[in-house]
């Protein structure tokens, strides 16, 4: 039912892919008021394959955000090595291997949606009939091509998260990093945008990495689930799901056997209990 | 598509967005008549019954203080006709707007040299603010040595200054005038720039460091643009401060030619209801000054969610 084994080779070896992201050991110590220290997460393993929809759940503190910002180097790890795509986090940020989606859509309000999107274009030095361009076909995958000028003040909150995520898909990366994009909106929009998520990057082939603490979500969305708990910060297990290709996930999905088997693996995984399965097959 | 309906309700729910507290100090009343609205808003809430309903809301603004100003004037006319008061102690109204007609050429150019004076000085003392303000936000040695100068350069006595100043430049120069004013609107401007510098959200933080972007272009697309709304707050606190100073400056001598001049010189020839007049004008180019200001302010403020 789950499965902690992990691909462990780093693959410069010819033939094989080199892996998304590649964390070994790492650590984090937060240093709080008059020098006491926390310790974040310890001990993390993880790799994620290019392509691979990888979710991190778990309950608030268990440092899965923490984990995220390790690998988009906004923050640095005290201990370990985390690689993406065979670089440092830090290089694979100036280099800009990823894209990235936060809680808050974090839109410039004096911006219009077109002009948040190509953003990160701008600021790379893409030219005007280039980073148009470009923000076009985004505009048009997330279904805002009435709206391209508005303002954010002036859309719903699944809107402006739906601008953030083509922002983020803007340099089109092979990677994808989002820290609970979807953690503000209603569970009507929130399914919708899953769907249309796992569409987009089974479209853009792009590997994910996304932190969530809604279950039906992580199972929805994610090849595997990656279950942390707190104090430390670690990872108690990975569950393997395997919901088909993203391509054909439907809302019918939702009421499938093999979802509930998702969930309820997850769900034990979570809780530590290892209460027998009722005989589900995930895959 | 339900997003669209969805829309009008975010706007109402920006309202409540935590962020809009960091702007509390603004003062903007978002229930304010939408004087200024935008095409896009205007089109949203749908046509003739809500330009109607902006129409009422003006009126309804607009029409108490109109009244009030023009029964307190009626007041004034009848206390100084039933009393007798002598136009040196309080000139009637009547009397003060048969001087501005007398005087209409006159009082025209003196506001236009003092509203010309505290223009240059808000604008000089306004950038120079803000690029100091810029300076401190960016380099913490600076800030330290910044920020108490500007503690200093506030509580600078103009009334002290003038007559100085009128001795360093000569007293055929508006230049004396132009400074003071300068400092006076230096300090508000400064503080709320630097204020509105330092709001930056973490998320975008985050962002631009995701982006991997310098400095230059955090302060160019993140922090300045941000701060842009506290920019014109200074400038709309600071602005009747310099149209005020300004006319004050006039009054240690130096050039003959505004407002502050005139009230000074009406009032040493005795011809009280003149000097009166010349107070009117001064009201005039103060209120002007805050309008212009307050306009810019809400056209700058208009984006923040």
């Amino acid at each position: 039912m789950t499965d902690t084994a992990l691909p462990t080779t780093e693959s410069s070896a010819p033939g094989v892919p080199l892996a998304a992201i590649s964390v070994r050991s790492a650590g984090k110590i937060f240093t709080v008021a008059k020098g006491a220290e926390v310790q974040a997460l310890t001990n993390i393993d993880l790799t994620v394959a290019p392509g691979e929809f990888v979710s991190l759940i778990g309950p608030s503190g268990c440092g899965k955000s923490t984990l995220l910002r390790l690998i988009a180097d906004l923050d640095s790890a005290t201990s370990g090595e985390i690689l993406v795509f065979g670089k440092t986090a830090r290089q694979a940020r100036l280099d800009q291997e990823y894209g990235i989606a936060f809680q808050s859509a974090g839109l410039l309000p004096w911006r219009s949606v077109q002009a948040n999107i190509e953003l990160p274009l701008e600021l790379h030095g893409v030219g005007k009939t280039e980073r148009a361009a470009r923000a076009e076909e985004l505009i048009e995958l997330v279904g805002l091509t009435d709206f391209r000028s508005r303002f954010p003040d002036q859309l719903s909150g699944g809107m402006q998260q739906r601008v953030a995520i083509a922002r983020s898909l803007a340099e089109r990366p092979k990677l994808l990093l989002m820290d609970e994009p979807f953690g503000a909106l209603d569970e009507m929009t929130r399914e919708r945008m899953q769907q249309e998520l796992v569409r987009i990057c089974s479209e853009t082939g792009a590997a994910v990495v996304f932190v969530t603490h809604s279950i039906p979500e992580a199972v929805f969305l994610s090849d595997r689930v990656v279950v942390m708990s707190p104090r430390p910060g670690r990872i108690v297990d990975i569950v393997d799901v395997d919901l088909g290709p993203g391509t054909e996930r439907s809302d019918s999905l939702r009421e499938d056997g093999a979802f509930f088997a998702g969930v309820t693996a997850v769900r034990e995984a979570l809780h530590g209990a290892p209460v027998t399965p009722r005989g589900a097959d995930l895959r | 598509m339900s997003d669209e309906q969805r829309t009008v309700k975010s706007v109402e729910a920006a309202a409540e967005h935590p962020e809009s507290g960091l702007l509390g100090t603004v003062a903007i009343d978002p229930t304010a008549p939408a004087l200024f609205s935008l095409p896009a808003e205007a089109e949203a809430t749908g046509g003739r019954a809500a330009a109607a309903d902006r129409r009422r809301s003006v009126a309804r603004s607009v029409l108490p203080p109109v009244l009030l100003g023009v029964a307190f004037l009626l007041l004034w006319q009848l206390a100084v006709v039933a009393f007798d008061i002598k136009p040196y102690l309080l000139p009637s109204p009547s009397d003060i707007v048969g001087q501005i007609f007398i005087v209409l050429p006159l009082l025209w150019s003196s506001l236009l040299a003092t509203g010309l004076n505290a223009l240059i000085g808000l604008v000089l003392g306004g950038l120079i603010a803000v690029v100091l303000a810029l300076l401190a936000s960016r380099v913490s040695i600076l800030d330290r040595m910044i920020v108490p100068i500007v503690a200093a350069v506030a509580v600078v006595p103009i009334v002290a200054l003038a007559p100085i100043l009128n001795t360093m430049f000569g007293s055929t120069s508006d230049t004396p005038r132009r400074i003071v004013v300068l400092i006076v609107v230096f300090a508000p401007v400064f503080i709320n720039t630097l204020r509105g510098l330092r709001q930056v959200r973490p998320v975008h933080r985050d962002l631009m460091r995701a982006y991997a972007a310098s400095n230059w272009q955090l302060t160019r697309t993140v922090t300045l643009p941000g701060a842009v709304p506290f920019i014109f707050t200074g400038l709309r606190i600071a602005a009747p401060l310099g149209v005020i100073s300004a006319i004050v400056a006039e009054y240690f001598g130096g050039l003959q030619n505004g407002l502050g001049s005139r009230i000074t010189s009406a009032a040493a020839n005795s011809a009280y209801p003149r000097a009166w007049s010349y107070v009117f004008g001064a009201i005039i180019l103060g209120l002007v000054f805050y309008a212009v200001t307050l306009l810019l302010e809400r056209l700058a403020s208009r984006r923040r969610a």
